[in-house]
């Protein structure tokens, strides 16, 4: 077998393997246990006392297809879109568009689900358990196509009111401009 | 010789065993407890026994024929001689009754089978509607009322009275199911969006147990409804005691553990009549511990059993919408108390 035709395969392998996670069904497992906190977080430049470095937590869920999918199903049932609406915003913020006031990396939004924000975001922690919120922050984080394309979504369970997750360009988080109910 | 007569001995006992284990039992489709099964019941067995019938006179006659060949010598080889008229025409006769006869017979099967599809389709006058939504991976009941707050919901277990027909409303809340209760009816569709209906009449009390019958998901297998006919006095007083709210906790442990109920995630996706939880996700529980079992059949309803689905239920029923929840021990033996007292 020729140097290109092994290298090809082992390729291919390394392929397969690294879509192995896509699929994982993570049905009972110890939620991750560095949960963030508000006072860990950087949302904006201006902070009292010395410059901290928040730790970086990835989104255990970013490349999991079903637990995104799981993440949607909880993004209906517990009437996210009674203020988000199917991401569009409405009530509460847009989440399929590339503002973010509260920042869009996974700590940030995990913080945003389970402790609440002002103006009407309520808490979810008592609500939720760790690994149903880290769900949703992966769902949240798709409707922006933050997470790999592999994981996304490809259609709705209803009326398909905007292009599926899976086809929406890369998102580009930025800072918002307004803060919520001074906006318009 | 011994060995052989012992072998046909233990054949027949295990054909004799088989035949009365099949004829009996909480799901099957062989034991007819309600007539929509009671009639298509009729309409198999008369055509398994034509069918049999027909089948053994083909193959005896074939072997017969077979049988009884006349053995051809190189004398018999003769050029092929035209046999008498009289033999010719009752050859053609014989063929053509038997053709007529099999036309006949398929033509009272057709006739058979339309009529059992009319009585199916049938409405009767009925004076109980209940309706039935599929979730993954449990059954949701609702007794419909008029008056709002006559309204049952009850879960994964199905309670209809004797000798009366009752309307069943076949809906899904996310991907199609199939309600099939073997002894008294057969499957039906539970489609997402479509609400179809059908008619069940069983005609003696008894337990019985329906499987949701198209692949659902990953626990498909264990979503089982019990079905539980009653006479129709004590399904008065079954559906006149699931109308009361939940019983109030009247200790300090049952209170505590409403008070975690109401506190924490529990309430987020299940409701209890009369309390502040409203969840509509999971199952009701203002009757929990009335039920037989938990987790849509997986497990019987005992205390052991409980604190386990509340503490893991994806060990039990692995891919379950419920998630785990880590409670103290003091916070959970007072939330079974409490779970254990609404009865």
């Amino acid at each position: 077998m020729s140097s290109a035709s092994s290298s090809l395969v082992m390729l291919v392998g390394l392929l397969v393997t690294a879509g192995c996670e896509r699929e994982n069904h993570h049905f009972s497992e110890v939620p991750p246990t560095a949960t963030p906190s508000a006072s860990a977080l950087v949302v904006s430049e201006l902070q009292p006392g010395p410059a901290t470095i928040a730790p970086k937590i990835d989104a255990p869920y970013d490349d999991n297809a079903y637990a995104v999918s799981e993440g949607k199903t909880l993004f209906t049932s517990m009437n996210c879109s009674g203020c988000h609406f199917e991401g569009g915003g409405g009530i509460g913020p847009a989440l399929m568009d590339d503002e973010w006031i509260y920042g869009s990396e996974p700590q940030q939004i995990f913080a945003s689900i389970a402790e609440g924000r002002p103006n009407g975001m309520p808490a979810w922690e008592y609500r939720l358990s760790t690994q149903q919120i880290w769900e949703l922050v992966s769902f949240v984080r798709s409707l922006s196509s933050l997470n790999p394309k592999g994981a996304r979504g490809g259609r709705d369970d209803h009326m398909m009111l905007k292009p599926p997750e899976v086809s929406t360009p890369k998102g580009k988080p930025k800072t918002a401009s307004a803060l919520p109910g001074t906006q318009h | 010789m011994r060995r052989s007569r012992r072998l046909h001995g233990v054949a027949t006992c295990v054909v004799l065993v088989s035949c009365v284990v099949a004829c009996h039992g909480p799901q099957n489709v062989l034991d007819p407890a309600g007539s929509p099964n009671r009639i298509v019941n009729r309409l198999f067995w008369s055509m398994l026994v034509v069918s049999a019938t027909v089948w053994i006179g083909v193959v005896g006659a074939a072997l017969w024929g077979a049988l009884t060949r006349r053995r051809t010598t190189r004398e018999d080889l003769e050029p092929v001689v035209d046999l008498p008229n009289d033999d010719k025409q009752r050859q053609t006769r014989l063929v053509g009754a038997l053709i007529a006869g099999t036309a006949l017979i398929l033509l009272l099967f057709l006739v058979f089978d339309f009529t059992v599809g009319r009585a199916l389709a049938e409405h009767p006058n009925r004076a109980l509607t209940i309706e039935i939504i599929g979730h993954q991976w449990w059954w949701e009941i609702q007794y419909v009322d008029a008056d709002p707050s006559k309204i049952v919901v009850d879960a994964n277990e199905l309670h209809i009275p004797a000798g009366e027909p009752v309307q069943v409303t076949l809906s899904s809340r996310d991907v199609i199911h199939s309600f099939w209760v073997p002894n008294i009816i057969g499957k039906r569709d539970l489609i997402p969006g479509y609400t179809s209906s059908i008619f069940l009449d069983a005609d003696r009390p008894g337990t019985y147990r329906a499987q949701c019958a198209e692949f659902c998901g990953v626990e498909h297998a264990k979503m089982a409804l019990t079905v539980i006919v009653h006479s129709r006095a004590d399904f008065t007083t079954w559906l006149a005691a699931q109308r009361a709210p939940a019983t109030e906790p009247n200790d300090s442990s049952t209170k505590e553990g409403q008070r975690i109920f109401l506190a924490g995630p529990c309430s987020s996706c299940h409701s209890i009549t009369g309390t502040a939880a409203y969840g509509t996700i999971g199952p009701d529980l203002t009757h929990l511990a009335s039920r037989k079992t938990i987790g849509a059949g997986a497990l019987a309803n005992t205390r052991g059993n409980l604190a386990g689905w509340v503490v893991d239920p994806q060990s039990l029923k692995p891919g379950v919408r419920m998630p785990s929840n880590q409670l103290a021990p003091k916070d959970l033996l007072a939330l079974l108390d409490y779970l254990e007292s609404l009865k």
